[in-house]
């Protein structure tokens, strides 16, 4: 599928979805409301045309008014591949959790939500992963994270 | 104040608590490769629940690059997943090449290839010694690592250093190749070809070993797409996966190599996958030692760069998996945001899935197959 159709097929199903020019790579890159994200996570899963099976990096970007949380898709079968974005409140950023549809959202998950603070509904075991107990609140990759004994800024 | 006890009380584990046994293996511990604590929960002696805690050795690369220059980030990677340093520095300038859209000479395209290839070699090497000794088997590692010291004497003449060898710069190599490379490399070859045997004499084909690694630690091909596993992990279960073949860079598309994959899914299947990636990589470097294309080994870049505005992805196949790097620039010296989408970490999900039911032999052999190393997997 040439990226043309595959953005009209995204059109179909997300009408307000809205398009970044595609990226050096050539690679579609979406942008969409979170609320949409539980639909569009199913139907890019499972539907015929579509079978993006392969969730190769689940990210969060902290723009400084808000947090956008960033998707790579590849389908194994059609070698395409996708990127979706959602913007996040910055106060209370949630969006729906991935992994029941890619079991390696699971992890990925956790790990932004003990860095940037984004809560996933629904997600299995939302807990610290990779940083050590006592840091729960803290949101360490976030831009406006302070503290003076560890950090030196260059 | 341990982790056990918070998981009795706050994770699902609680209900399983009754009469089952929860042990920890690691953080220290020879098997785990690095520092990796696992907690499991044991009914007997079969596997209920394998939980990785990770975070030992978790050094904030991501963040420490946001003020490091485009220049120098390059370098703390090569502590990420030590045991593939070039190929870490090669996906980094990959991704820094591709912002600024500079041409690299042919020279120092295969030169990177070479390094890498070579790398792939001794980290494979380092992974057959190491999961051998786990299994109990001591000798090997002394074999693995004859082959791998002579690498790393190839690579302490032409890079300076033997394991972290920062050689890749955004534009080429950072020094041409000694002028004892071809020859040594050329020996190598030679060593390796008459030692070969010897692998499959005392590890593939001993039956002790293959009875505790066939069957064992079982990943299906749509788990194993669905967890992101990539790299032989995947290829063992008969996914289509090495970057070099799919998505090609620097020389890959004019060479002559296969790609393993074996429809096992069994830990017997992945270790084959790698012991034959050995061999593809001597092809490799045997097709490109004599052809070495004359010319300059670095294009010429501004001492400082800035990338434009704009997000990159690169991704090469590391001796773990795919490797992909994410710059977000805001068109500063310093990147915004970096990501690294290590191969350890989606392929460590999977080791949950592999293991239950299983016993603790089977879980040492199994995560010796997935070869893991720390840093990669905590950053």
């Amino acid at each position: 599928m040439t990226n043309e159709e595959l953005k009209i097929k995204i059109s179909e199903l997300i009408p307000s979805a809205s398009y970044e020019p595609d990226g050096p790579n050539g690679w579609v890159n979406v942008n969409i409301d979170p609320s949409e994200w539980r639909y569009l996570s199913q139907q890019l899963r499972h539907q015929e045309q579509l079978q993006f099976d392969f969730l190769f990096c689940l990210t969060c970007v902290d723009w400084k008014s808000h947090l956008t949380m960033v998707y790579h898709f590849r389908s194994t079968s059609f070698r395409q591949e996708l990127v979706v974005r959602a913007k996040l409140d910055r106060t209370n950023p949630e969006i729906h959790s991935a992994s029941d549809i890619w079991r390696t959202a699971e992890f990925h998950e956790r790990e932004v939500y003990e860095m940037f603070g984004v809560n996933f509904i629904n997600h299995p075991d939302l807990r610290l992963l990779i940083l050590p107990d006592g840091w729960e609140g803290k949101f360490p990759m976030r831009k406006d994270f302070e503290d003076p004994v560890n950090m030196i800024k260059l | 104040m341990y982790r056990e006890t918070q998981i009795l009380e706050e994770s699902p584990l609680k209900e399983a608590a009754d009469g089952f046994l929860i042990i920890n293996v690691g953080p220290q511990h020879p098997a785990t490769h690095g520092v990796l604590h696992l907690v499991i929960t044991l009914n007997g002696e079969t596997i209920i629940k394998v939980e990785p805690h990770l975070g030992f050795i978790h050094r904030s690369i991501e963040k420490m690059c946001e003020s490091l220059s485009y220049r120098q980030f390059i370098y703390v990677t090569s502590r990420m997943d030590y045991l593939s340093a070039h190929i870490n520095n090669h996906a980094c300038a990959l991704c820094v090449e591709q912002g600024l859209q500079v041409e690299i000479p042919d020279r120092a395209k295969v030169i990177r290839v070479l390094m890498d290839e070579l790398t792939r070699i001794a980290s494979h090497e380092l992974w057959w010694g190491a999961m051998a000794m786990d299994l109990g088997a001591f000798t090997p590692f002394f074999h693995a690592f004859r082959e791998r010291e002579t690498i790393n004497d190839i690579m302490e003449e032409t890079c300076g250093a033997r394991l972290t060898m920062n050689y890749m710069v955004p534009g080429g190599v950072m020094a041409d190749i000694h002028p004892n490379f071809q020859k040594r490399v050329k020996d190598f070859i030679q060593l390796y070809k008459t030692k070969v045997h010897e692998y499959d004499e005392m590890v593939t084909g001993n039956v002790i070993f293959q009875s505790r690694m066939k069957n064992v630690g079982y990943l299906s091909a749509e788990d194993a797409i669905s967890y992101g596993c990539t790299g032989p992990v995947a290829r063992g279960s008969g996914v289509i996966c090495d970057i070099r073949r799919l998505y090609p860079y620097e020389v890959y598309d004019k060479l002559e190599f296969e790609e393993i994959t074996e429809p096992g899914g069994d830990a017997f299947a992945r270790y084959m996958v790698r012991i034959r990636e050995m061999n593809q990589s001597i092809r490799i470097i045997e097709q490109l030692i004599d052809n070495i294309p004359e010319g300059e080994f670095q294009a010429k870049t501004k001492a400082v760069l800035k990338l434009p505005r704009g997000e990159f992805y690169s991704r090469v196949e590391t001796a773990r998996g795919e490797l992909g790097v994410y710059i977000v620039s805001e068109g500063a010296t310093t990147p915004y945001r970096i990501k690294f989408r290590s191969p350890g970490f989606s392929n460590l999900s999977a080791l949950d899935h592999m293991v239950r039911g299983g016993k603790i032999g089977d879980l040492i052999a199994a995560m010796g197959t997935l070869d893991l190393v720390i840093p990669d997997i905590d950053r």
